[in-house]
Order: C-alpha cells, then sequence, then structure tokens
C-alpha cells in the first residue's frame, strides 16, 4: 500500500469512528451543552470526509454553514436561556423506548439494505474533478439547479421574517397568533437581560 | 507566469541524490514548510506585542520596555517565558473538559489559515483551490471555542465576554466575506496566488484597493472587528467585563488566547496585503527592473531577488497595517454593543452588498480593468 492510500485509510476510519461516536454522543448526553458541542465535532468530521472525497469547496462550505452559522447559534441560544430546571418524569418512558428503539432500528436496516443493494461505483471519470469542483457547483447553480436556490432563498426569508415577528412583539398592537391586543408589562419583562438573575 | 523558485522540487531533487525514493523525500519534505510558517507566525507575535508595547507608549509619552536586551526588544520572550512557567490553573467550578478546549479551538483554526498565505509564487504551503474561502470557513469556527471558554469559566463575566465575541463574529463576518466576494468576482478565482498574480500587471497602479477603495475599508474594518482589537474589542471590555472570556484563564491556557489573536491580526493584516495591497508584488514591477538591467525572467540571480523581495514586501505591507491596528487600538474610544451592531448590520453590510453589485457591473462595462 502506497502512503497516500494509508493515510487516506486512516483518516477515513477515524473521521468515520468520530461522526458515529460523536452522533450517539449528542443523543445520549444528559448536559444539553455538551451536545451542541459534540454537535459541531461531527459536522467537522463531516467535512473532513468530504476532504478525502476531493470536494474541498463542499467541506469549506459545510464548515462554514453548519460549525460557523448554525452550531454557534445553536449554542448561542442554549446560553442564553440556559435555565437548570428539573425536567419531568414521564410515566411511561419504557414503552417509549422501546418504540424509538425499534422505529431506529427498522431505519438502520433499511440503510443497511440500501447500501447494500445499490451500485456505488460510478463508471465515469467524475470523481477527478478536484479544484474544478468550484467553478462546476457553480455552473450547476446557476443553470439547471436555479429553482432549487431560489427557493432555498424564499424559504431563508421565511425564516428571517418568523425570526423578527417573534423578537419583536412591541412594534405590534395585535398578538398573531390569538389576535388578542398585546400585554405590553410582559414585553418590558421580556425586554429585561436573561443573565440578571444567574449567579 | 509560471516562474520564481520551487523549493519543493529541488529539495526533493537533492534528496533523490542521496538514492531515497520520491515519496521518503516528500515525507521529509511534507513537514518543513509547516514549521517553518508556525515559526514565522510565533515570531511575528513576539514582534507585534514588542510594537504594541513600543507604539502605545509612543502615544502616551512613556518610553517603554528598555532594559530586556536593546530597546527591551526581549520583552516579549520574558513575557513568554513567564506565561509559560506559571501555574495551570482551573477554577473548582469550571468545566474541566471545555475550560482546557476552548482555548485550543480558538487558535487552531487561526494556524490553519496560515496554510493559504503566499509569500511569493511558490512560498507557500498548499495553493489550494478554494484558498481564501477555507480562510472564511476556518475563522467561523472561532466563536465555538470563544463560546466554549465562556461558558466552561462558570463566571457570567467569562460567559457575557463569550455571547458577545460570537455576536460580533457572525454579524462581521458577513460584510468580511461579501467583500472578499467582490476582488475573487474580479479574480475569477479563490486562490491567494491567482489573486496577487491578478494585481501584478502594472506595480503600484494595479493594486486592488484603487479599483476596491470601498471593499477595502469594509475589510479592514470587519478584519479589525473580528481580531477583536479596540475600538472593537468588546468581548474583554476590562472596564465591564473584567477580561470577558479570558478573564478565569492563567498561565500556558491564556497564553493561547494571546497568541492566537496577535497571530489573527498578524493572519489579518497579511490578507489585507494579499487581497489589496498586491502581496508579494514591488510597487515596480519585477520584469521591468529585470528588463532594466538586461537580465533574462529565469535567471537565478532575478529569481532569488525576486523570492526574497516578495516576502520582504509582503511581511513589509503586513506590519504597516499592523502598526495602523497599534496606533488605532491606542487613539480610538471602544465603540457601545448598539453602535458595533448597527455598524455592522446597518450599514457595512448594505455598502457592501452594493460594493459587490457595482463590482459586477464594472466587470461586465470595463472587462480591461475589472477582470473579464
Amino acid at each position: 500500500m502506497s502512503i497516500a492510500i494509508t493515510t487516506q485509510f486512516i483518516c477515513f476510519t477515524v473521521l468515520s469512528l468520530v461522526v458515529i461516536i460523536g452522533a450517539i454522543g449528542v443523543v445520549l448526553l444528559e448536559s444539553i451543552v455538551y451536545s451542541a458541542f459534540l454537535l459541531g465535532g461531527v459536522f467537522m468530521s463531516v467535512a473532513g470526509l468530504y476532504l478525502l472525497l476531493n470536494a474541498s469547496f463542499v467541506a469549506a462550505a459545510q464548515v462554514l454553514v453548519y460549525v460557523g452559522a448554525v452550531n454557534v447559534l445553536i449554542i448561542f441560544a442554549i446560553m442564553l436561556v440556559n435555565k437548570k430546571e428539573d425536567l419531568k418524569p414521564i410515566n411511561d418512558i419504557k414503552s417509549r423506548r422501546v418504540i424509538s428503539t425499534s422505529i431506529c432500528l427498522t431505519l438502520l436496516s433499511l440503510l443497511i439494505r440500501v447500501d447494500l443493494t445499490n451500485v456505488w461505483s460510478l463508471s465515469s471519470p467524475q470523481n477527478s474533478i478536484g479544484e474544478e469542483s468550484t467553478i462546476r457547483i457553480g455552473e450547476h447553480l446557476f443553470s439547471d439547479y436555479l429553482l432549487p436556490f431560489e427557493v432555498a432563498s424564499v424559504l431563508l426569508l421565511m425564516a428571517m421574517i418568523g425570526a423578527i415577528v417573534l423578537a419583536r412583539r412591541d412594534v405590534m398592537s395585535k398578538d398573531i397568533s390569538t389576535g388578542l391586543p398585546v400585554d405590553q408589562e410582559l414585553i418590558e419583562k421580556s425586554s429585561e437581560p436573561l443573565l440578571t438573575n444567574k449567579n | 507566469m509560471e516562474y520564481g523558485l520551487d523549493l519543493e522540487y529541488s529539495f526533493n531533487e537533492f534528496l533523490k541524490g542521496f538514492g531515497l525514493s520520491s515519496e521518503i523525500a516528500h515525507i521529509i519534505w511534507l513537514p518543513l514548510p509547516m514549521l517553518l510558517v508556525l515559526v514565522a507566525a510565533v515570531v511575528g507575535v513576539l514582534v507585534t506585542v514588542w510594537l504594541e508595547r513600543k507604539i502605545s507608549a509612543a502615544a502616551q509619552q512613556r518610553i517603554g520596555p528598555e532594559y530586556a536586551g536593546a530597546l527591551g526588544v526581549l520583552q516579549p520572550i520574558a513575557d513568554g517565558l513567564k506565561l509559560l512557567v506559571k501555574e495551570d490553573i482551573i477554577p473548582a467550578k469550571a468545566d474541566g473538559i471545555l475550560f482546557t478546549a476552548g482555548p485550543i479551538l480558538v487558535l487552531v483554526p487561526v494556524i490553519l489559515s496560515w496554510l493559504i498565505v503566499p509569500f511569493g509564487q511558490n512560498l507557500l504551503i498548499s495553493n489550494v483551490g478554494i484558498g481564501i474561502f477555507l480562510w472564511i470557513a476556518l475563522s467561523s469556527i472561532q466563536p465555538i471555542g470563544l463560546l466554549m471558554s465562556g461558558y466552561a469559566s462558570n463566571n457570567k463575566y467569562s460567559l457575557l465576554g463569550g455571547l458577545r465575541a460570537a455576536a460580533q463574529s457572525i454579524s462581521y463576518e458577513i460584510p468580511l466575506a461579501l467583500s472578499v466576494l467582490a476582488i475573487v468576482l474580479m479574480t475569477n478565482s479563490l486562490s491567494t496566488v491567482d489573486i496577487v498574480n491578478q494585481q501584478s500587471g502594472a506595480g503600484i497602479l494595479s493594486w486592488n484597493i484603487w479599483r476596491q477603495p470601498v471593499g477595502f475599508i469594509v475589510f479592514w474594518i470587519c478584519a479589525l472587528a473580528e481580531c477583536e482589537r479596540l475600538p472593537f474589542d468588546l468581548p474583554e471590555a476590562e472596564e465591564e467585563l473584567v477580561a470577558g472570556y479570558q478573564t478565569e484563564y492563567a498561565g500556558m491556557k491564556f497564553a493561547l488566547f494571546y497568541l492566537g489573536s496577535y497571530i489573527n491580526l498578524i493572519l489579518s493584516a497579511l490578507l489585507v496585503s494579499i487581497l489589496y495591497l498586491g502581496g508579494w508584488g514591488f510597487p515596480i514591477p519585477v520584469e521591468l527592473i529585470a528588463k532594466f538591467l538586461n537580465l533574462p525572467i529565469n535567471a537565478p540571480f532575478i529569481q532569488v531577488f525576486t523570492a526574497s523581495i516578495g516576502i520582504v514586501m509582503t511581511v513589509l505591507k503586513a506590519y504597516l497595517l499592523v502598526f495602523i491596528a497599534i496606533l488605532l487600538r491606542w487613539t480610538t474610544p471602544r465603540v457601545r454593543i448598539d453602535q458595533l451592531l448597527d455598524l455592522g448590520w446597518k450599514f457595512l453590510l448594505p455598502i457592501s452588498l452594493a460594493n459587490l453589485l457595482i463590482t459586477a457591473g464594472l466587470k461586465l462595462a470595463f472587462p480591461q480593468f475589472f477582470g473579464g
């Protein structure tokens, strides 16, 4: 085995292990802050897998969007509202666990089936684009994938309007969902800094 | 434009002369540029710390460090040694793992970004195709480290500092990326080497600063904000937050933050010089000088001359910008958090968007000046 292939194999093993163990940790850890940071690690490792596939632009975009924006915002939100509260015990926890485990196992078996039946190898030398891939992605985004690209921007616009509606209730006289006049006192209270009571 | 020293090739040929296979020669070569850049970054930090002390002293009519070496040049080394031997304290109620991982996560992306800083045609670690985009992506990891250390310190000042750092970093990343995008539009490439080569046509006249004056100013403001330098050092505003996310840190962990912020400052200065000030280019094109001296451009003497002048020019431009950043730090007051966010979202973002639009229009209207 040549050195390049060995390095690639070691990187692949480490990255896949980090992705799998990290993802399990995100689900199973009790502390939500740990889960959020682990999620960042999982995103980073997925970016590493993209790098191994010679998709450097996708890897960098993955880091920028998922780690730099999504994960930072998740952590940000968790830290702004990090209240220590006791979770209510759920009565039928056992049956719920059985159901969720069976659903997850079914999904897993489906994925394994997909993995075994599908033919993964590509015939054309498409995986050797390398550095040129950035240009190809740009061309595709502005030709045959233009509509999904634009629809995604509409989605972002909707999310932004939603966020503004939620954050700036004081500019509206009526509550959006109930139609009742807004209780201004509550808004004053909610606009106080959240961390003043934390010691 | 494929000229200039190719050290890797010569080094590999040299090792092959001893009967080593090309693969082993490559493996021996690999760590060398990385180590070299790491050393360059650390030496750069030492120089910058000394400059910071001396210039701040001059701005306040003091003398500054004087006794550690001539003109106090050894002062930063003394600082570093002090931090190295200080006790490593983890507060009793802090979260040990996150507390340790935070500074590492802050420093590593900054050092990784040096991958794409070119000091000459072939004088960079890796001419990756995504070039400048790699830096933008990597610099977006940093806020996670800051949030992590702010949270793990279990201290309200630290948490507030971390939150401020993340908010500031996210809001200034957008105009930063947009002003880089305008440059990329003119270059037709994300690679830093291509960006410099595109500016090398007519010496100082073809530098991007003349074609992108607005982008230059936006980028510089955003770079200062990303480095958390005064006037944008709200995350560690000492009058309000003790020292922000660094409050609980001591010894080498604090030194990692310190190193990270200074390496980031030098990196930003280098990138400004690469994007807007012609990178390794001499104000007068080297080709003209070679023609004046009647020497072919591929002559060994000219090649060594070009390479060394390239390194000198890059470092000189970067340190000029570092000097401006230090002067700004010691002469301007800090902005408030609402002013900071207003500046980022209501001023820099629309301006950089308009800049991008105008650049695209100019590129179509005058392709010979704005890259075809």
